[in-house]
């Protein structure tokens, strides 16, 4: 039942990351590309940015649900950095639909632009730095001390600055390679160049979260080559990559989603299986577990039930949503 | 400001501003609902007009609902961990099941919003409805999460611990029915006067437009059920509020002595320290016949509960006061129109149009006093009678900080979003093309 549970975790993550993250990266995109791409990114994301975000709080609930313990370690210790993804949350909810209904003219729609691009980088960094804060272990066991030791050093540091960045670069190239999809012959090579730099970028800043890792102590590297998952994670995101450069260049939209969301899976799946079963890494080497954290077996029971359900009716509206805007025409 | 004021204060704030759009959220996409199904009906152009234009306030007040209620999400762990630390396992089940009705809500906002060109009207037009079901159904599942906090059910608390718990009798608490049935009318009438107010206004400003007048009908017709029907739920949230929340009640009517056949205390400035109310209009033996349902039943007063264990007596007394009198004039106002429609007798009357846009912000302003009466008539409790609110709150300090930046964005934000409205209407005013570019 747990381990169920904590599937459907590692499910709404991933798909957080892939849908909500192209969603924030098309922010990013846009800020390196400008205004131009600007039509494009309003007409990609307008339709389903607000369903794809949805897939956060789904995580967030199962986590004070079933995990509350790590749900509250977590709150309480990064407060600060969850807080700034939080606002950058509601600045790029709030500008991008200004920006999209508002009257279209004058220097007001310049305003909303600006503010979608970097909120749109805020979210993603914050979120970043909360990730690498769990991994790295130290956040504190109780809230004494003092309160930068408490409050501050569990997430500014050096990784946790590294898997910040990683997880811009990561959003905004799912963006780029979502968006090379929604573009037309003028906009073709622009996003296909952006994704191109960004996936390099992103490539050069793994290396750097793993030396970061190897400095701040966190066995990240031994961990991946000690689970077979991870390994064939790894190796698998490295065949894909060729895959995708040919089909970026046959301008072959979906198979190129496909491969790209698969890429990112390898990442995050690797990652998961590194992390299993630990939730939050805490100071003295002591860990909260999906074991440890779990809420009585009677609320974990009616968690999944709930969850089962959901799915049932979520997936098949999703898939309804994304045929209608992604996979057709629009007929005038 | 210590900590748990500066946190109390952002809860606050951010409650306040969320409600609004919540509100909007679940009883707007029924208008935008209603209009399209009338222009397919009649195939009058007026019904379309209205039904784009009021999809697009559905879309800016969805968007900020959307974000607001996230942040709450987190609020409830960044702000209060003791308490999710015990309710998370008891009561997350709602909120899984509130999650499941929003995904709902917004994958068929988008195939409404967007998909004007794409999918065929029928389609079209259940993808409306399908909006406003699963916007009610979010809202039932949150407010019980809520009632939970004021009547606590389905565990057992030993040692500072929750034990035996059970989710389902948690989640149907004994307030759950009455709480939800008062909030999701209260989201309907407040919306619905409100939308009726601004094209009461318009309407007076441009009486050419025909527009108006379709949308002040449709808006005031589902309005007023809403409000006509809401002081009987009152009346039922009234009783239960008496039964199991004494404190709240005994607050809420600035009660401090137990009587037996008490009066109902309308208006009035709560003394807290003499324990009396000044300048109050007394009723003779109401309250007892509203709380109990007998003249001479005993009602408790804040005498009988511990001086520390008081919720901060004005402010609810006030908040309920102020409620109750919005509430009244939106009843009466909505039998009125039911009255007019009825009997044939619709004609200009301009004391009535100006009369409605005078009404716009009533129900909103009744909502907040309500929510206003609720939580702060809780404390000090966050569980009542379990947890306190002061036990709960996060170990950080500096909260203050946050408390200013969370509300100085919502102050801007609430300015730009009032803004935004103006032009829109401005623009479907003129006939504005440029508007709708994106469709």
């Amino acid at each position: 039942m747990t381990e169920a549970i904590v599937a459907i975790l590692g499910i709404s993550l991933l798909l957080y990351v892939l849908l909500g993250g192209a969603d924030f990266g098309a922010g990013i995109v846009e800020m390196i590309v400008g205004k131009k791409s600007s039509r494009i990114v309003s007409k990609a994301i307008a339709p389903v940015w607000e369903a794809n975000h949805i897939w956060l709080i789904l995580a967030v609930v199962i986590l004070f649900n079933g995990f509350p313990l790590a749900y509250t370690t977590i709150t309480t210790y990064l407060h600060i950095p969850l807080l700034l993804a939080l606002i950058g949350i509601i600045i790029r909810g709030a500008a991008f639909s200004f920006r999209y209904y508002d009257v279209l003219e004058g220097n007001v729609q310049n305003y909303y632009s600006w503010s979608f691009r970097l909120s749109s980088l805020m979210t993603p960094f914050f979120l970043g730095m909360v990730l690498g804060a769990v991994i790295l272990g130290r956040i504190p066991v109780n809230p004494s001390g003092s309160f930068i030791d408490i409050f501050i050093s569990p997430w500014l540091n050096g990784f946790a600055i590294s898997t910040g960045v990683f997880m811009i670069l990561l959003f905004g190239w799912i963006a780029s390679v979502y968006l090379i999809g929604e573009s037309d012959e003028e906009s073709f090579p622009v996003f296909r160049r952006t994704s191109l730099i960004l996936f390099i970028a992103l490539i050069l800043c793994g290396g750097v979260v793993f030396l970061m890792a190897r400095r701040w102590g966190v066995h990240l590297f031994s961990g991946f080559l000690h689970s077979a998952i991870s390994i064939s994670c790894v190796v698998l995101a490295t065949l894909l990559v060729p895959v995708m450069w040919i089909s970026i260049n046959r301008k072959k939209a979906l198979l190129t989603r496909i491969v790209a969301g698969a890429t990112t899976a390898c990442i995050l799946v690797g990652w998961f299986a590194v992390q299993f079963p630990v939730l939050v890494n805490r100071r003295n080497g002591e860990h909260l577990t999906v074991w440890n954290t779990q809420a009585p077996a009677v609320t974990m029971y009616y968690l999944l039930a709930a969850l089962i359900v959901g799915i049932f009716i979520i997936f098949p509206a999703f898939g309804y949503l994304f045929r209608i805007f992604k996979f057709s025409r629009e007929s005038t | 400001m210590d900590v748990l004021l500066a946190a109390r204060y952002q809860m606050a704030v951010s409650f306040i501003f969320h409600i609004v759009f919540a509100c909007i959220g679940i009883a707007m996409p029924w208008l935008m609902f209603i209009a399209e199904y009338k222009w397919i009906r009649t195939g009058k152009k007026e019904y379309l007009t209205l039904s784009k234009a009021w999809s697009r306030g559905v879309a800016i007040f969805f968007a900020v609902g959307a974000v607001s209620g996230t942040v709450l999400s987190f609020e409830l762990g960044l702000l209060w961990p003791k308490f999710m630390e015990h309710a998370g396992p008891i009561i997350g089940m709602p909120f899984s099941w509130e999650g499941t009705a929003f995904f709902l809500e917004a994958i068929a906002l988008g195939i409404f919003l967007y998909g004007w060109n794409r999918v065929n009207k029928w389609v079209h037009l259940a993808s409306g409805v399908t909006v406003g079901i699963a916007g009610v159904i979010s809202g039932i599942f949150v407010i019980s999460a809520n009632s939970w906090m004021n009547s606590p059910a389905g565990f057992e608390w030993v040692n500072g611990k929750a034990i035996n718990i059970d989710p389902f009798k948690a989640m149907f608490n004994k307030g759950w029915f009455e709480q939800a049935l008062h909030m999701t009318l209260a989201a309907f009438a407040s919306t619905c006067f409100a939308v009726a107010g601004i094209h009461a206004y318009l309407h007076l400003k441009h009486k050419d437009n025909p527009v108006h007048r379709i949308a002040l009908r449709i808006a005031l017709s589902v309005g007023s059920v809403a409000a006509i029907l809401q002081p009987f739920s009152g009346d039922i949230s009234a009783k239960h509020v008496a039964k199991y929340q004494p404190a709240k009640l005994a607050a809420m009517e600035s009660l401090f002595k137990t009587t037996t056949g008490a009066p109902l205390t309308v208006g009035g400035i709560p003394d807290t320290a003499a324990r009396e109310v000044n300048y109050a209009i007394h009723l003779p033996k109401l309250l007892s016949f509203l709380a109990h349902g007998n003249f001479n039943a005993k009602v408790t007063g804040l005498d009988q509960i511990e001086r520390k264990n008081w919720p901060p007596v004005s402010i609810v007394h006030y908040g309920f006061q102020i409620m109750v009198l919005m509430g009244i004039l939106m009843a009466a106002t909505g039998a009125l129109h039911l009255f007019f429609t009825f009997t044939r007798r619709y004609r200009d009357r301009r004391w009535w149009f100006r009369w409605l846009a005078l009404l716009t912000p009533a129900g909103f302003i009744a909502v907040e006093a309500g929510w206003i009466v609720t939580e702060v008539g809780r404390q000090p409790w966050i569980i009542y009678g379990i947890l306190r609110t002061s036990e709960s709150v996060t170990p950080m300090p500096g909260i203050q900080y946050s408390f200013y930046l969370v509300t100085l964005i919502y102050i801007g934000l609430s300015a730009i979003v009032f803004w935004l409205m103006s032009r829109q209407i401005q623009a479907l005013q003129s006939g504005n093309d440029n508007l709708y570019e994106h469709d």
